[in-house]
């Protein structure tokens, strides 16, 4: 089997994705109909036009921080004419959930795509090396404990700190073998679900909440959590794709990867630390959205094969593209559901067709 | 180009090298040969370096290995690894491709990847597998890939672990032919072969490990020696020469249990030569004799260091002889009549008089091998009266058996 060529399959990924962001931003209490919502979405699309000097504050991570004299300017090239409502609702409240979604979903297909690779492993997902339970922590302890700082931040230091403390416990003289980072990370999973579990029974009335978080979830996504994910993630997969390759020879087993010139410990580490981080940023926004890691890079493997310089970017829009579609049915229904329901219910009853048709056997 | 000196390798207590020294020049093929866990393994992953030594050193060219980041040993040493099987669905062109990693920059292409993949398939005769997906393919087409993708590095010195071990005789020739072929074209090559009989033909020297020791090497001929298969292999066998490729040939034999009994051989030939080699496999201790300069019988007993008592061609054994020979049957619990010619004097039936035991193993009618009129016969068949006769193939089982019943009651 020839590899598929990487452009077209590339590019009908990026067309299902516009495709299915476009349909479900005319999906909702209101429906808009397609041609509105293009217009009011390419009247969203701003394109950084410099910098402008002036005292401005950039989000970070939920954090304002002033940042004197630097703020992006933006320029907006399109200006349909849409109906105000129409255009208010699409670009304040549809599309900012969208886009975010795409993004979660983007990075945790990538995480995933690359935890597998690099664990050799069907079961690795992004979460493997405790990521998504030290974002738990984070999250759950700033629902309960209300410490005043920002839910995302603390989310997100907790999944870096969870998968720092994993990296360092398997290492040894400089050493990761990938079997006591696998182990180290269900021990600290484990852990920390107790931690959780803990912090629930003494959450008093924030209890709904939290559990709402953990269920994972896009709901009352705002812009400025786009603008502080979407670079993370890109800079991250930018990363993660100039690895592409290297992943590819770990694949043969690091000893053989050695032998033809990777450096095995290096590469590892790189890819540790810019999968946790990718997975943290997606994680902090949205809480703990399962089986997008685990099944996306599956389905995509069986597409396009295992060469991941076509694989991640493939997974990553696949993912994209499954998570906006799973929202859109999870705020479509009567009463609006987390997401991580619908990605979990959807997603696993697929992953069991596949097995059963047994073609999932190895990464 | 590759040297070994004084390394030492431990795995927790364990030494599994202690102190190899070893050098291959460029344009040499090595084989290291030895019997499983001897370190060969151990020693090869040393010198691509992915192992560390815990003390002594190996330099390819002029470098370190261990001082070298794994892109700079990886383009001085190619390796085969033992273990080709891939979980993955990477075509075969994919997979050689992967050779070309140490030239490859991360912002650029690698301009020759191509020619080179091309060349590797070609000269590994894998061409028609390169769109094949590599998990699908047999073991013995992974290793032939696998050695593309070595060729495809395109490295001066080349490391093979067991490159024949999943081929069939055809591939595993042919693969040591072209490793062979690398080595001409001034590669260092350092390879572990399981084979000694291919070993001996395609290496330039064998290296003979044995407990994390270099104990032998030189020329595949010195080397591969029946105490050679002792020490090192515990194995019982014998090296004698392939008349086809001159070089060494090695059988071994299954250890046995049986065995240990005296057998004298008389007679000659190919039943002598037959039954000479078969009771010594099966752990006898045989004597022979007399056989005359050229029998087949000789040159089996020769080879397998049996003590054997020759006679010129068409000459009257001499009384010397006779007597070295009537030792032998004294001594011997059994003497095998293995289709013995009776010359004028009956000099075999006499000597055979005196066996303890007689087996008598025939293929060839006695008319045609008696010289001794009616007299000759007539011993002949006095003998082969007391005498068990059976085939040549059954002798071995029937020197086991314990005498027969009627022995035991004439002792009583």
């Amino acid at each position: 089997m020839e590899s598929p060529p990487r452009a077209p399959v590339l590019l009908g990924l990026g067309a299902a994705l516009v495709a299915t962001v476009l349909a479900s931003a005319t999906v909702g209490p209101v429906s808009i109909d397609l041609l509105t919502v293009s217009k009011a979405a390419l009247n969203a699309v701003g394109v950084p036009a410099g910098l402008s000097v002036g005292v401005g504050t950039t989000r970070i991570l939920g954090v304002s921080v002033p940042l004197p004299g630097v703020s992006l300017r933006y320029a907006y090239p399109f200006s349909f004419a849409v109906a105000d409502s129409s255009e208010t609702i699409v670009r304040q409240i549809r599309l900012p959930r969208i886009v975010l979604g795409a993004i979660v979903g983007f990075a945790l297909a990538a995480a995933g795509t690359v935890m597998q690779g690099f664990f050799r492993n069907p079961l690795a997902d992004p979460s493997i090396i405790g990521v998504s339970s030290g974002a738990a922590v984070g999250a759950v302890a700033a629902i309960v404990f209300a410490v005043g700082l920002p839910l995302q931040a603390m989310a997100f230091a907790g999944a870096i700190l969870a998968a720092f403390a994993v990296y360092l416990i398997a290492t040894r003289d400089g050493e990761t073998p990938v079997a006591t980072l696998l182990l180290a990370g269900v021990a600290i999973q484990t852990f920390l679900g107790a931690v959780i579990s803990y912090m629930l029974v003494h959450a008093g009335e924030s209890l709904e909440q939290a559990i709402y978080w953990l269920m994972g979830h896009l709901q009352n996504s705002t812009w400025g959590e786009v603008e502080v994910t979407l670079p993370a993630a890109f800079l991250a997969f930018a990363v993660l794709h100039v690895y592409a390759h290297d992943l590819n020879v770990l694949l043969m087993g690091e000893e053989d990867a050695h032998a033809l010139g990777i450096e095995v410990e290096r590469t590892k580490r790189i890819l540790l630390a810019v999968a946790s981080v990718i997975t943290a940023a997606a994680v902090a926004v949205a809480g703990v959205i399962g089986f997008v890691g685990l099944v996306v890079p599956h389905v995509l493997r069986l597409i396009v094969g295992p060469d991941h310089r076509i694989l991640l970017p493939a997974s990553a829009l696949a993912g994209a593209t499954f998570l906006v579609a799973a929202d859109t049915l999870a705020r479509s229904g009567p009463a609006e559901v987390p997401v991580g329901i619908v990605t979990a219910a959807v997603g696993a009853p697929f992953f069991l067709y596949l097995l059963r048709r047994k073609e999932v056997h190895t990464v | 180009m590759i040297r070994v000196d004084d390394v030492h390798v431990a795995f927790g207590d364990v030494e599994v090298l202690d102190g190899v020294d070893l050098t291959v020049e460029a344009g040499e093929f090595v084989g290291l040969v030895g019997p499983n866990g001897a370190g060969k393994t151990t020693l090869l992953r040393t010198v691509n370096g992915a192992l560390t030594p815990d003390s002594g050193d190996v330099f390819v060219g002029e470098d370190r290995i261990h001082d070298l980041s794994s892109r700079a040993a990886s383009r001085r040493v190619a390796t085969v690894p033992q273990d080709t099987s891939v979980r993955f669905a990477f075509d075969v062109a994919d997979v050689v491709a992967m050779g070309r990693t140490p030239h490859r920059s991360r912002f650029s292409s690698d301009p020759d990847r191509g020619a080179r993949v091309d060349a590797a398939l070609e000269r590994t005769e894998t061409t028609h597998l390169r769109d094949r997906r590599v998990d699908t393919l047999s073991g013995g087409e992974r290793q032939r890939v696998f050695v593309a993708r070595a060729l495809a590095q395109d490295a001066p010195t080349l490391v093979l672990d067991e490159p024949t071990a999943s081929l069939d005789v055809n591939h595993a020739t042919q693969t040591l032919a072209l490793v062979r072929e690398l080595a001409d074209e001034s590669r260092a090559v350092l390879a572990a072969i399981h084979d000694l009989e291919s070993a001996a033909r395609f290496c330039d020297r064998l290296a003979l490990v044995h407990d994390g020791r270099i104990v032998d090497q030189g020329e595949p001929a010195d080397v591969l020696t029946t105490e050679a298969l002792e020490t090192a292999f515990d194995a019982r066998g014998v090296v004698t020469t392939n008349p086809v490729t001159d070089s060494p040939a090695v059988t071994t034999l299954p250890s046995t249990t049986g065995g240990g009994r005296r057998v004298h051989v008389l007679g000659g030939g190919e039943t002598g030569a037959s039954v000479v080699g078969s009771c010594w496999a099966a752990g006898h201790q045989v004597s022979a004799g007399p056989f005359s300069h050229d029998d087949a019988a000789r040159s089996v007993a020769r080879t397998l260091d049996v003590p054997v008592e020759t006679t010129p061609p068409f000459a009257a054994i001499d009384r010397a002889t006779v007597e070295a020979v009537s030792e032998q049957i004294a001594a011997a619990d059994v003497t095998v009549l293995a289709d013995p010619v009776i010359d004028p004097a009956a000099t075999v039936c006499r000597l055979a008089d005196d066996a303890e035991r007689l087996v008598v193993v025939e293929s060839r009618p006695l008319a045609e091998r008696n010289y001794g009129g009616d007299r000759g016969r007539e011993r002949y068949e006095s003998l082969r009266r007391r005498a068990t006769v059976v085939d040549a193939d059954r002798v071995p089982a029937v020197l086991d058996e314990k005498p027969g019943p009627e022995r035991v009651l004439a002792d009583d």
